[in-house]
């Protein structure tokens, strides 16, 4: 038993093998073998339509949710294959997902923030007061915010929406958080405070970056995977694969801005 | 060098002389509500006293008021909301949030489609067979209000579904991956920011029922009660078949008493509508996002 936990301890936070994901037969994504290490960025780069969010979607098993998705081979969380987890609900709660689009939910600040530990079952305002100013805080967005956490998230701006997804998603106490493409409707300012937060969050959990600009996963991920139509071109180092050190091309004319 | 040539032009008069004719046909739809209304209150606004209102009719139905029918009608349509609203709103919810794209969903789907188009009078003896002798509800305002529910359910479960459409799928798909189930979401999420189109709809379509004979007239609405119901198994008198009755069936009624009930049904159904209206108004100027 306690050989075992040691063992769930030491797998890594994502361990994918031979996964393959299919919407209504068509192929979408297929032969991706690779090992997400704990308390690390892992960046997921490549163009459009080349399989990163539906990788994303595979490991909190949102294949579940979404009529047609399927998916085969192996996908283990901390050591535990996804779908073996004794129900799908307790598997997303330890993943945090920050989607493209900012996601304020219609419901005001602090509902935001504090609706995961409402479904959980947390009524103590106290609690939940304690929850909603740590979250904020991480997130970087509680100055902005401390006054008016009564008033709608959906009309935050669009950088605070981010931040404040951000703050909800970590209000999840998750393990691992799933970033997909977090910047494309955020200005560059706020991309350097977002940056700046996820750098600080990696002491205390996984992040996954699903990103289209190669220079956020250069400053961010210690490692890259390089995603292109549908399969998993090659993963390394991201230093080595900025220096030239990639062993396929494609992915050398991808970070040299060559297409995509 | 930008002169317009021949075809520019032709196009433009084109263009105006179709916007004409749809601006035309538009106008014409307010022309029948202008003249029903116009004739209803002309005709029959001098019927309309606080006695027409407040008593029973007297006389052989040639004189005194309306009570009994106008009461009838509230109990009808209360107990048919209640009857279709929760089994509407539940059977909306499910095709909307958890059905599958299967066989057994487009079967439904086809059913209420095919529900809608039964006609009413079909409907009439349905609830007679399946209510009145079946179940044993006798002819009563139970039998015609179940009657009356059924025949709205597509409506009812067509605009709750269209309401809950209306909330984005990011929002479910944010809630699911928080580690909400699907009735989470909706309690948390589709429900508090659709509730408001659901009511109005529902609230919508149900008035139409008042106006409704046919499904009525066989399952629980009679000629003449002096009586007001006590309960839902009482049979009760009824706006529309009131209307019919002493229309067709009674010699010597006032001309303007026919009228007056047709408005007095008509300002019900044009309340209802209002206040769903307004209740509509309010709420959006609400919504968040």
């Amino acid at each position: 038993m306690v050989a075992g936990q040691d063992q769930a301890a030491a797998a890594p936070a994502i361990d994918v093998a031979d996964l393959a994901i299919r919407y209504g037969g068509q192929l979408a994504l297929a032969g991706v073998t690779l090992q997400v290490p704990r308390n690390e960025i892992f960046g997921i780069i490549g163009p459009a339509n080349s399989g990163k969010t539906s990788f994303l979607r595979a490991v909190n098993r949102m294949d579940l949710l979404t009529p047609g998705m399927t998916v085969e081979g192996s996908v283990s969380v901390e050591g535990k294959e996804v779908r073996s987890w004794r129900n799908a609900y307790a598997l997303r709660r330890r993943i945090g997902v920050v989607f493209p689009l900012p996601v304020g939910l219609p419901m005001t600040i602090y509902e935001n923030v504090a609706l995961s530990a409402r479904l959980r079952g947390t009524r103590n305002r106290s609690d939940l007061d304690v929850i909603v100013e740590r979250c904020l805080r991480r997130a970087a967005l509680w100055d902005e915010v401390k006054d008016r956490l009564d008033s709608l998230g959906s009309l935050l701006s669009g950088g605070q929406q981010q931040r404040l997804t951000i703050a909800r998603a970590l209000s999840q106490d998750p393990s691992i958080l799933l970033l997909d493409e977090f910047s494309i409707a955020v200005d560059p300012v706020t991309t350097m405070r977002i940056e700046e937060v996820l750098a600080e969050l990696r002491a205390e959990m996984t992040i996954v970056m699903v990103t289209n600009l190669v220079q956020q996963a250069r400053r961010l991920a210690s490692q890259t995977a390089f995603f292109l139509t549908g399969e998993l071109v090659e993963v390394g180092e991201t230093e080595t694969l900025f220096e030239g050190g990639a062993r396929d091309e494609r992915t050398t004319a991808y970070l040299e801005g060559k297409f995509g | 060098m930008f002169e317009a040539t021949a075809r520019n032009r032709r196009n433009q008069s084109v263009e105006g002389g179709f916007r004409l004719l749809f601006l035309w046909m538009t106008c014409m739809l307010i022309l029948p509500v202008v003249l029903i209304l116009g004739v209803l209150i002309y005709r029959g606004g001098p019927a309309i006293s606080y006695e027409f209102l407040l008593t029973p009719p007297t006389d052989g139905m040639t004189a005194g008021g309306i009570l009994p029918a106008l009461i009838g009608t509230v109990w009808l349509v209360v107990v048919a909301l209640l009857a279709s609203v929760p089994v509407g709103v539940a059977a909306a919810l499910y095709l909307s949030e958890y059905a599958p794209d299967n066989r057994l969903t487009r079967a439904i789907n086809l059913a209420i489609i095919n529900l809608a188009g039964v006609p009413s009078i079909v409907h009439a003896l349905f609830g007679v067979g399946a209510f009145v002798i079946f179940f044993r509800f006798g002819t009563s305002i139970l039998a015609a209000s179940l009657t009356l529910a059924i025949m709205t359910l597509p409506v009812v479960i067509v605009s709750t579904r269209e309401s809950l459409q209306t909330v984005p799928r990011a929002f479910r798909e944010a809630c699911w991956n928080m580690g909400a189930t699907r009735w989470q979401t909706i309690r948390k999420v589709v429900l508090p920011n659709s509730i408001s189109g659901i009511l109005t709809g529902v609230i919508l379509e149900v008035s139409r029922t008042a106006g409704e004979t046919a499904p009525i007239m066989f399952t629980g609405a009679v000629f003449f009660s002096p009586f007001l119901p006590q309960s839902v198994l009482d049979q009760t008198m009824a706006m529309s078949l009131h209307l019919f009755v002493i229309q067709t069936q009674v010699p010597n009624v006032p001309e303007h008493v026919p009228f007056g009930v047709a408005l007095v049904l008509i300002s019900m159904v044009l309340a209802m509508n209002g206040l769903s209206i307004a209740f509509r108004v309010y709420l959006r100027g609400r919504k968040k996002w």
